[in-house]
Order: C-alpha cells, then sequence, then structure tokens
C-alpha cells in the first residue's frame, strides 16, 4: 500500500487493561499501534494470550479501551460516540468468529440469520428484496438458495463458516475482522475457506483483520502482517519482509515452529526456543526501529542491531 | 519385515445406532503397530481415526457396536510374547489390565483431562498405585522422576500444583507424565497439540520423541495435521470415512503419495516457500457415513475418479513391501495419472534440499 493513501481503520497506543482485583490487572494490550488500508488484509499473528483477540473486539466497540485512539473512516471511534456515528459503525464493520456453530442461532432459519443485520437497520423495502440478497450472497459464498431455508445444525462446519460470512458481507463493511475464523476447521475446509475469503475480497474489495495463530494460512491471505506478543506489537511487515526477513527472536520462534510435510528434514530439525526472561528482553524499552520499506521491530537499539547481525536459515 | 508386531487390528468395522440411523463409523481397518515405532494415522474429522484408538482402549460410547475383526496386542515385558485379544476382555477387564497400565493414552485438552481438585503429583501417582500398588515413598519418587523427564524444571515444588496453576503447554507435559507412570507399552496420542500454540506444540512433540528413544515405548498419533506427521512418525496410515485409503512408510507418503486423497491432503498444506496466490483445496465437504456407499466414498470429491470408483470399491493395492493404497488408479487397466505439478514440484524441490545437506 502506497504512503500517501488514507487509512481506513487506525489504531493509536491502544492499551486495553484488565482489572482482576484491588491490585492486580492483565495488560492484555498494552501499546499497540497499527493502520489498515481500504482492500487490504492485515494479519495478526501471536500465541493465546498475545491479546489478539482483544485487539479485535477493542475495534469493534465490544471492550472499553483503557486507552488509545482507534480511528474509523477518519472519525474517531473509541470513547463515546453519537447514535449516527454507531449506525455508521456497526453497518461498516463486521465480525466473522472462530467458532461457526456457536455464534449461529440454533433456532433461526439461514434466511433470517444472514438477514439480521437487513432487518436491523432497515435496508429492504419488500420481503422479496430481502430473500433476493439473501441469495445472492449465499452464491457468493458458495451456498444455494435451498439452503436458506435450512437450520445451522444440517450444515458440515465449512458450509456454516460460509454462513458466517456471508452475513458479514450482506451489510456490505468496509472492515471484516476475522477473529480465528479458520481455526477450528479442518486442513482441506481451511483452505477453502481462505480461498473463498481472498476471492470475495477481489470482487467487494473489503479490507479484513485476519487473526490467527497459525503463520502458514496467515501468509496466503495477508498484504501485510503484525506480530504479537504479551500485548506488544514486536514486528510489523508487508508478508514478503516477515517471511523472507524475521528480525525478531519471536518471529523467527514462530516460524521455526511451522511443521513442513518433509518427514527428512523435519526429523533432524529442532523448533528454536524463545524466551524472554533468558533473553533478557524488556518490550517497555524497546522502540520501535524502521528496517526498511514497511518493515518495523520493536527492540532496543543494541538489541536489533544484534539480531539483524544474526543469520536467520529457515531449516 | 522381522520387526516385532505390537499391535495388530485386522478387519475392524464399528458402527454406532444413533437416531438418524445406522452410522458405519470404520469400515474394515487393519492396522500394526511395531515395537519402538510410532504409526500415525492421518484424516479429517469424522474419518473415523479416533473411534479406531478408542476401540484398542475399550472406551467406545454406549450406542457403538464393534461388527467384525480383532484386535491382538503382543506383550513382550516379561521377556516372552504373551498374545491378546482386546476385543475379547470386558470393560472392566480393560481397566484392571490394560488401560493406563499396558496402553496408556494422552487427548487433546489437558484441561479435561486432568482432575482440577487434585493436585498434579497424586494425579500421577493415582495409576501406579492402582495397578501395581506402589507404596506411597516409591510412588513420590517416581513421580518426581517423571515431571523432570517430560521437562517440568523444580518437580518437588511443582508436585503440590493444581493444574489451573499450569499453563497450557505445562498441563499437556503433566498428562503425558501420567500416561508414562505405569511404564505401558503403547502410548497413544490423540490429537495431543491441536489446543496448544504452534511453538509449545514443537516442545511437546520433541518431547515425546525424545521419551520414545530413551524408554523404546511404541506410540501411536491421531491428527489432521500433516506437518506432525512428517516430524514424528515411521509409518502413516491416511484414513478417509472409516477406511485406510493408504498406508506406507513416512517417506513414502510424503514424497510419493499415490492415492489422491493424500494428494489432495498434501497440496492443501500452506507452503512457505513458494508464493503462488491460491491455494490448492478438495473440493466439497467431508464423506457423511450416514449414507450407504456405493463405490468408492472419495469419489465425488475426486477430481481423477473413474467410471469404476462410482460402482466398485477399489481394493488395497499393494505398491511396495510396506506401501499400500486403496484406489483404481493404481489398477493396470487404469489410465495414467499423476499427481499435481504443484505437489510434484514441491516434492522435489524437498528432495533438493534434503541432498543439499546432505552434501554439507
Amino acid at each position: 500500500m502506497e504512503e500517501n493513501k488514507k487509512p481506513l481503520l487506525e489504531v493509536k497506543d491502544l492499551k486495553q487493561h484488565f482489572k482482576l482485583g484491588r491490585k492486580f490487572s492483565v495488560k492484555a494490550v498494552d501499546g499497540v499501534s497499527f493502520r489498515i488500508y481500504p482492500g487490504e488484509t492485515y494479519g495478526l499473528v501471536g500465541e493465546s494470550g498475545s491479546g489478539k483477540s482483544t485487539i479485535g473486539r477493542s475495534v469493534i466497540r465490544l471492550y472499553e479501551p483503557t486507552s488509545g485512539e482507534v480511528w474509523f473512516q477518519g472519525t474517531k471511534i473509541s470513547g463515546k460516540l453519537s447514535a449516527q456515528d454507531t449506525k455508521h459503525l456497526r453497518t461498516n464493520m463486521q465480525m466473522i468468529f472462530q467458532d461457526p456453530m456457536a455464534c449461529l442461532n440454533p433456532r433461526k432459519k439461514i434466511l433470517d440469520i444472514v438477514a439480521q443485520g437487513l432487518d436491523i437497520h432497515h435496508m429492504y423495502t419488500t420481503p422479496e428484496e430481502r430473500a433476493e440478497k439473501v441469495y445472492r450472497i449465499l452464491d457468493m459464498v458458495g451456498l444455494s438458495r435451498e439452503h436458506a431455508n435450512r437450520y445451522p445444525h444440517q450444515f458440515s462446519g465449512g458450509q456454516r463458516q460460509r454462513i458466517g460470512i456471508a452475513r458479514a458481507l450482506i451489510m456490505e463493511p468496509e472492515l471484516i475482522i476475522a477473529d480465528e475464523a479458520i481455526s477450528a476447521l479442518d486442513v482441506s475446509i481451511q483452505a477453502q475457506v481462505v480461498n473463498l475469503m481472498k476471492e470475495l475480497q477481489k470482487q467487494t474489495k473489503t479490507a479484513i483483520l485476519f487473526i490467527a495463530h497459525d503463520l502458514s494460512m496467515v501468509k496466503y491471505i495477508s498484504d501485510r502482517i503484525g506480530v504479537l506478543h504479551l500485548g506488544h506489537l514486536v514486528e510489523t511487515g508487508t508478508t514478503e519482509e516477515i517471511f523472507s526477513n524475521p528480525i525478531h527472536p519471536y518471529t523467527r520462534s514462530l516460524l521455526s515452529a511451522i511443521p513442513k510435510p518433509d518427514p527428512i528434514s523435519e526429523r533432524s530439525r529442532t523448533a528454536f526456543t524463545y524466551d524472554l526472561k533468558e533473553m533478557g528482553i524488556n518490550y517497555l524499552a524497546g522502540t520501535e526501529h524502521h528496517v526498511q520499506g514497511q518493515h518495523y521491530v520493536l527492540g532496543t537499539d543494541d538489541e536489533v542491531k544484534r539480531w539483524m547481525a544474526e543469520d536467520f536459515i529457515q531449516q | 519385515m522381522n520387526k516385532d508386531k505390537v499391535l495388530s487390528i485386522r478387519d475392524l468395522s464399528i458402527s454406532f445406532q444413533t437416531s438418524a440411523g445406522e452410522v458405519n463409523a470404520i469400515r474394515g481397518v487393519n492396522l500394526d503397530l511395531y515395537q519402538g515405532e510410532t504409526l500415525a494415522i492421518v484424516g479429517e474429522s469424522g474419518s473415523g481415526k479416533s473411534v479406531t484408538v478408542k476401540a484398542i482402549m475399550g472406551i467406545l460410547s454406549g450406542n457403538g457396536k464393534i461388527k467384525s475383526g480383532t484386535i491382538d496386542f503382543t506383550s513382550r515385558k516379561s521377556g516372552e510374547e504373551v498374545k491378546e485379544a482386546l476385543l475379547s476382555y470386558s470393560k472392566k477387564e480393560m481397566r484392571r489390565r490394560i488401560n493406563g497400565r499396558r496402553i496408556a493414552m494422552v487427548f487433546q485438552d489437558p484441561m479435561t483431562s486432568l482432575n482440577p481438585t487434585m493436585p498434579i503429583g497424586s494425579q500421577i501417582m493415582e495409576g501406579m498405585r492402582y495397578h501395581y500398588k506402589t507404596n506411597k515413598k516409591e510412588a513420590y519418587e517416581k513421580a518426581v522422576k517423571l515431571l523432570d523427564l517430560v521437562g517440568i524444571t523444580e518437580p518437588e515444588k511443582r508436585m503440590k500444583s493444581y493444574p489451573h496453576q499450569l499453563s497450557g503447554g505445562m498441563r499437556q507435559r503433566v498428562v503425558i507424565a501420567i500416561a508414562l507412570s505405569c511404564d505401558p507399552e503403547i502410548l497413544i496420542c490423540d490429537e495431543p497439540t491441536t489446543a496448544l500454540d504452534v511453538t509449545i506444540q514443537a516442545k511437546i512433540l520433541e518431547l515425546i520423541k525424545e521419551i520414545q528413544k530413551k524408554t523404546g515405548i511404541s506410540v501411536i498419533y491421531i491428527t489432521h495435521d500433516l506437518g506432525v506427521v512428517a516430524k514424528v512418525a515411521d509409518y502413516v496410515a491416511v484414513m478417509y470415512a472409516g477406511k485406510v485409503v493408504e498406508k506406507g512408510l513416512s517417506e513414502e507418503i510424503f514424497y510419493e503419495p499415490r492415492h489422491p486423497y493424500t494428494w489432495g491432503l498434501l497440496s492443501a498444506m500452506p507452503d512457505l516457500n513458494t508464493d503462488d496466490e491460491v491455494l490448492y483445496t478438495i473440493p466439497g465437504s467431508p464423506f457423511n457415513l450416514l449414507n450407504k456407499t456405493e463405490g468408492d466414498a472419495f469419489a465425488e470429491r475426486n477430481r481423477f475418479a473413474l467410471n469404476i470408483d462410482y460402482r466398485l470399491e477399489p481394493p488395497m493395492f499393494q505398491i511396495t513391501e510396506t506401501h499400500y493404497a486403496a484406489t483404481w488408479l493404481l489398477h493396470e487397466n487404469a489410465p495414467a495419472v499423476s499427481m499435481p505439478e504443484a505437489l510434484k514440484e514441491r516434492i522435489k524441490r524437498m528432495g533438493e534440499e534434503v541432498d543439499l545437506r546432505g552434501g554439507e
């Protein structure tokens, strides 16, 4: 993406702390900034507990951020919002959840599940128009119109995730937040859903915030990637930059942990260990360093210099 | 093959009675496990991989019925060979003689397999106390040793911890320690790393491999992740719709796959070394075992399907001494069809990589 483009979503120094008691609070997200440009896919990767889902939920206002700002299409959407802005936001930002069974109402037909957004925002004039819109979307995600009158339990996992995607797309949003949208699916179905999302993005020009813990799938779908660890964005860059030249040791450990379908090299290979304490890394002391292009790494001057000097061979 | 067989499954068929009708979950499975080796069973959800190992452990749910087949377990622990037919045992006998003691199992989610109200030390000691009537002191010492073996630091202190005080990776290590507590001959791992992060997954797999080296235990892995299989397995069995469609040595499955379903699974794995835009997919969704099959269950999703695939189920064709696949493509009258180009490329590249490093 060119630098002069206006960002669709801008997250500035977002902090999300959860109070656990009088003295304790969990710093789930601790100062994260990133931008998403129209029509691109931003992959957010990290292990469980790194705060990636929290970011998604803060952006879509399921949580009230502790501090920091979220801007969407030039309006600030964190903090108090007018009714009009809320409405604008709710139609233009949609979410796809991880477990397709848990997020579909088992007592409603697919037609009504998918059309719910249209109902709430009065986006049709006749019932025929409503049904027509739903059929069109179902067709886009690879389901047929006969499916509209069935219930969620009559579908397989992959089909249910398609319904979740259809429900998000029918509002014609500018941004979709996909929170671990493929993690619960089988390998062969994962590939289908990833291809579908890429295809739909080409047609609709929707931006996607793709949250996942699996770097290998993220590679296929993302234009840019942010690697998150313990609430800090440790490395960001284009997919190409992250995969060909990972700098931060955490990113390297993630990359080295991806198993490959090659028994001979796999057997002899050991994953690269990353231990924050052992390496003496303090995220709060680090600042963002520019590597090249859009590639940034979090660390102190010495650390970054040292990491850049170390060669990373992905074997 | 003159390796010692530990477990041999022959012609196993299992069906479940459900409100929607009879589900034929397993339809004639033959598998062998050899001493000190690792067998990986791969397949999508609903392919019957979990049901197969549940049958070995005798823990099928109430509506499951074994229609035919045998499971023979050969023990060499006392020096002489003792053959046991596991399917002839009652649930009670299985519990007393086999489960936990001779064959142990590690489940997917460590939080559900650990007791939240019991310190982990007592949970590790429990099996030894029950099966071998070990006294408390010995059991305690062994539990500490096991915790050390599975890579938990300061094991004495950790003995008193409760599961909720440990991280996900640590919990799975404890579960492995429990499984190993009675020195079983077979360890069954049912998706042991699916609930864990990639970085921790790699550590757990390396741990199991190391333990296998030290103790000579035989391992069965169940997984849907071919990357995991490449890391751990000696033998691979690919299952689809309740049948083994291809089995062979790990190298044979990964470098010379013959079944279209295996091609599909391998191609659907994301490849980090290329920058192609679209992932290969297997069209359609997994086979519903409620339906009766005529011909090959995979035919509908198979882009290489022949006419005969819709009428007659393919038998197992032998390719090498260890490599078998059930597809009509291997029949002598079949047209010559080879694997997709992209996959060929990838295998070639992997081979070159190996050569490169071999030459160093």
